[in-house]
């Protein structure tokens, strides 16, 4: 488990948990981090101490970096009200490249990198063209784009291997260097770990001026207090356990990588206007574009980052495994789709989180680990994980008929009881013309029919 | 017509939906072989019966008593009402554009041999069908294919093929030409020859006068009187009057307008359908806006109102054939929304849950969502001037909610219209178009919405106000246009506006300009 990266996510759950307790997407996220942390400690237990155990967490941060990478682009793709099936081609096809350029053309690998993104922002306009401008709905561009792209790999690399320098291996299979004096663990790491815990704490520290300011209801001190001692010390912990681990490792490369996307996609998502602007496209493009949205162009540019993403996680997956081969990134994409929706996004666009996604991505690759430590078989494991998919998002249709947020909406209830008695006198009037059969709740009825507007 | 026998008797039906009485003890007798129009401004609670009739609202949602035919009948759907033999066409059709006509026909009623579908069968009664409605086309076309008339017409081929008793026309010419609306009349009234009632609804008071036998007047979801035609005749100022004959109450704020000049102007704007190339929905449509004026745009449902102002508002709807805009005597060009909103226009639509608001935002979000960049640093947005102005509009609009950061759809109609009111004077414009901006909101809240409008007008900002609502229109506007069939018909300043007039000018094209 990457925590130095899953740090920040931790705190910005319980953040938003603070400020706006109760509500829907913010209470689904709680929730699946409480299921992640259930999970965790399930697995801690039943293997023996072998899950949380330095080598084993290096090589769950390792295997799984690239997917939640496309994570990342996948949440915002469904966000938007789209979906992308081709990132594991487009994966495969970068990293083919990119391991030819070296291993053939000589390119140094910092070029060969410069290369891999830009073929990653070609193919990316080429489909983003297709989605937003000509209006082909993106499952079946990317579905195109996903026939396309193994094909072009392949096609490419005679369906063979290619191997890549050591050097590069770096960004897939490497460390943070150690330096300075001998203590016994990575110092790197333990840098890193400081970074964040201060990080945790300055942020926290914000939050609670910003709430000041905005004279909104603020969570007592002692809260603020708790939650930094536990995020602190689950930083501490973690970083003690990855700088801990054998003898020239610590924390990787692809976890440092991946850490960076996560802030700053999370910042462009929630702080921006074109994060925003992502948001009104898939909550109702229609009063999007009524609002100024140019939403070709949002469409565009959010195909387009996919790729982009797409194209890192290919580059860092030809990494780790030292060469680049025609079956990379088989079903990715479906991997990247169920973290994002077991991390709560909608499937008719317009809720989900970069944090949110992060922690359902987690909560797969744990489970994937775990039931490997236990001897389950790969079989067995994909009908867990299809099962577990499954009922993630039952639970949440089920509570949103319902009427309630989630699991732990429920939980809150007796908060949201509250609320609804000082809006309840209103609420009660007449809110919809009589020839309107109050039949489906306000959000399904107002969802226009097609997220995909030409 | 009197003695002929009673096809169908409504009694005493009631309808309520939470908090609101949609229609209360209204009765309807239709005769065999009548046509009876069914009259009342629109919200009367015209559909709201038909509904009740054709089993939307299924028996025990309602009060009182359907007699069809002699038996008490309680339709629990559309199916149950239409093996009696009641068969509904909606203003909407329910065609599938998609399959031929004769598929259309015998959709869900298809004849069968063994079991399988008998097509050659199938054909041949398509055929005669469509010969009695008078369409001449081959019955394997595709139904999208075929103009809204046609389509209406195979709708009534339908209906016939279920043996039809009572056939139910919601607003059936809408959306026809002339020639295609006295068509269909035509063919109404050969129905009639072979004894099947008809209902229709309409707004077209010259076709109700020319068709009707007799004709029942809604209104406020109370049945006022029923007009036999074939006796005591008819005309449309008698039945203007029995639509509007109500008291104005005195719910609109008092203001003292006070008027500057002409800011905005359009001239000769003209739109087509979207769809529908050869229909235009706008045709040379002028009219000014002063600084400080409320102008009011009266017509009838389908008039072209929403269409007029949507396809200023950055060409959102139709295709633009010609016009031009003015702003402060310099023409400008409205492109896009982005472009109208940069030019100070500002367009609050008539339907605030599918085009007016995101529902999954908070209040805040909303609030900004029309003009991001002025809350913003480069793209960033700032949180706490998001804050700041999406509180200070809270107050001062009086949004019942705990805080802004409340989901919106969690408020009520009338709350919900006021953010998207916010929304919209959060970007600073000069000239607010607001469509239907009470629509489905209780009276209090509609005072409110009247009071806002009358401060937006004393900060000198010019207000467009479309709406169905003739009191409200009268009320609160300084000057109303009247639209009829995508074209302006009349200017009234408010002195010389009543309910009679604007009625008479928005259902006919007759131009009776009366300038200041």
């Amino acid at each position: 488990m990457s925590e130095p990266t899953a740090a920040p996510k931790k705190s910005g759950g319980f953040r938003d948990l603070g400020k706006m307790f109760g509500s829907g997407s913010s209470g689904r996220q709680v929730g699946i981090l409480g299921a992640l942390v259930v999970i965790i400690i399930f697995f801690q237990v039943a293997t023996g101490g072998l899950t949380l155990d330095p080598t084993n967490l290096i090589n769950l941060v390792n295997q799984n970096a690239y997917v939640l990478i496309l994570a990342i682009g996948m949440v915002m793709v469904i966000v938007a009200g789209h979906i992308d099936l081709s990132v594991g081609s487009i994966a495969a096809f970068v990293g083919i490249i990119v391991a030819t350029s070296m291993a053939s053309w000589h390119f140094p690998w910092p070029l060969a990198i410069i290369l891999g993104l830009a073929m990653g922002f070609v193919i990316g306009a080429w489909q983003g063209w297709w989605v937003a401008y000509v209006g082909v709905p993106a499952f079946i561009v990317t579905l195109a784009g996903m026939l396309i792209f193994r094909g072009a790999n392949q096609y490419f690399g005679n369906s063979q291997s290619v191997t890549v320098p050591d050097a590069y291996t770096f960004i897939g299979g490497g460390f943070i260097p150690d330096f300075g004096p001998n203590t016994g663990y990575s110092n790197g790491t333990l840098l890193i770990g400081l970074v964040v815990a201060i990080v945790i704490i300055v942020q926290e520290w914000r939050a609670r001026r910003t709430q000041t300011e905005m004279g909104s209801e603020k969570a007592p001190l002692w809260v603020s207090v708790v939650k930094i001692v536990l995020l602190v010390a689950v930083v501490v912990y973690a970083t003690l356990l990855f700088a801990g681990g054998r003898v020239g490792t610590s924390f990787p490369v692809s976890g440092i990588i991946l850490g960076v996307l996560v802030l700053a996609y999370s910042f462009v998502t929630r702080r921006t206007t074109f994060g925003r602007h992502i948001y009104a496209v898939g909550g109702n493009w229609h009063a999007a574009e009524l609002s100024g949205v140019k939403i070709k162009r949002i469409n565009f540019l959010v195909m387009m980052n996919m790729s982009i993403l797409a194209s890192v996680a290919g580059m860092i997956g030809v990494a780790r495994a030292g060469a680049s081969g025609p079956g990379d990134g088989v079903g990715w994409e479906l991997d990247a789709i169920a973290a994002v929706f077991i991390g709560g996004a909608a499937v008719a666009g317009g809720i989900g989180t970069i944090v949110g996604s992060i922690v359902g991505g987690l909560v797969i690759a744990v489970l994937n680990n775990g039931l490997q430590l236990l001897g389950v078989g790969i079989d067995r494991v994909q009908i867990i994980k299809g099962l577990v998919l499954l009922i993630a998002v039952g639970i949440d249709v089920y509570s949103k008929k319902q009427g309630r947020p989630s699991l732990i909406g429920m939980m809150t209830r007796n908060r949201r009881v509250q609320d609804g008695a000082q809006v309840g006198p209103q609420a009660a009037q007449p809110v919809d013309r009589p020839a309107v059969a109050p039949i489906d709740s306000a959000e399904e009825s107002s969802r226009p029919k097609s997220t995909t507007p030409n | 017509m009197a003695d002929e026998p009673v096809i169908l008797e409504m009694r005493s039906i009631t309808k309520e939906f939470p908090g609101v009485k949609a229609l209360d003890r209204v009765s309807l007798t239709v005769r065999a072989g009548e046509i009876h129009s069914i009259c009342g401004e629109n919200g009367a609670g015209k559909s709201t019966l038909v509904k009740v009739l054709s089993g939307v609202y299924p028996y025990g949602t309602y009060q009182g008593e359907i007699i069809f035919q002699g038996h008490e009948s309680r339709f629990k759907d559309i199916r149950s009402s239409e093996t009696a033999g009641i068969v509904i066409i909606h203003q909407e059709l329910a065609l599938i554009p998609e399959l031929s006509i004769t598929e259309n026909i015998f959709l869900g009623n298809e004849p069968r041999r063994f079991g399988v579908i008998n097509w050659g069968e199938a054909k041949r009664r398509a055929i005669e069908l469509l010969a009695r409605v008078g369409l001449q086309d081959d019955p394997d076309t595709q139904v999208k294919h075929l103009g809204v008339g046609k389509q209406q017409l195979v709708e009534i081929a339908k209906a016939l093929n279920k043996s039809v008793k009572l056939l139910i026309l919601d607003e059936p010419t809408a959306a026809l030409n002339e020639a295609e609306s006295q068509h269909l009349l035509d063919l109404i009234r050969g129905l009639k020859g072979r004894g099947i009632a008809s209902i229709m609804i309409s707004h077209k008071l010259n076709e109700i006068e020319a068709i009707s036998d007799a004709i029942t007047i809604i209104r406020d979801g109370k049945s006022i009187e029923t007009i036999d035609v074939t006796t005591d005749g008819v005309n449309e100022d008698r039945i203007i009057r029995g639509m509007v004959g109500r008291v104005l109450e005195n719910r609109f704020p008092d203001r003292t307008p006070r008027i500057g000049d002409v800011f905005f102007e359009v001239r000769d704007w003209t739109v087509r359908h979207p769809l529908a190339a050869e229909r235009l929905v706008v045709k040379n449509s002028s009219f000014t806006v002063r600084r400080g004026e409320v102008v009011g745009f009266a017509g009838l449902m389908g008039a072209g109102r929403t269409e007029l102002a949507m396809s200023i508002f950055g060409r959102s709807y139709g295709t633009y054939v010609s016009g031009q805009v003015f702003k402060d005597g310099k023409e400008i060009q409205l492109r896009n929304v982005s472009e109208a909103i940069d030019n100070g226009i500002a367009y609050v639509s008539e339907d605030r849950k599918a085009l007016g608001l995101n529902l999954l935002d908070d209040i805040k979000r909303s609030i900004v969502s029309a003009k991001l960049s002025k809350i913003s640093r480069g793209d960033v947005v700032n949180d706490i001037e998001e804050h700041k102005a999406a509180e200070q509009y809270r107050k001062s609009l009086r949004i019942k909610a705990p805080t802004v950061n409340e989901g919106v759809n969690k408020l009520s109609g009338g709350n919900q219209q006021k953010v998207v009111l916010a929304k919209w004077m959060f970007t600073d414009p000069d000239l607010l178009i607001l469509d239907e901006p009470t629509r489905g909101i209780d009276v209090g809240a509609k005072s409110e919405i009247y009071g806002i409008i009358r401060d937006l007008a004393a900060q000198g900002k010019g207000v467009i106000m479309i709406s169905s609502e003739l009191p409200e229109l009268l009320g609160v506007s300084d000057r109303i246009y009247t639209i009829f069939e995508g074209a302006i018909t009349n200017d009234i300043p408010i002195d010389r506006a009543d309910p009679e007039t604007l009625m008479k000018s928005m259902t006919s094209a007759k131009k009776k300009v009366t300038q200041p």
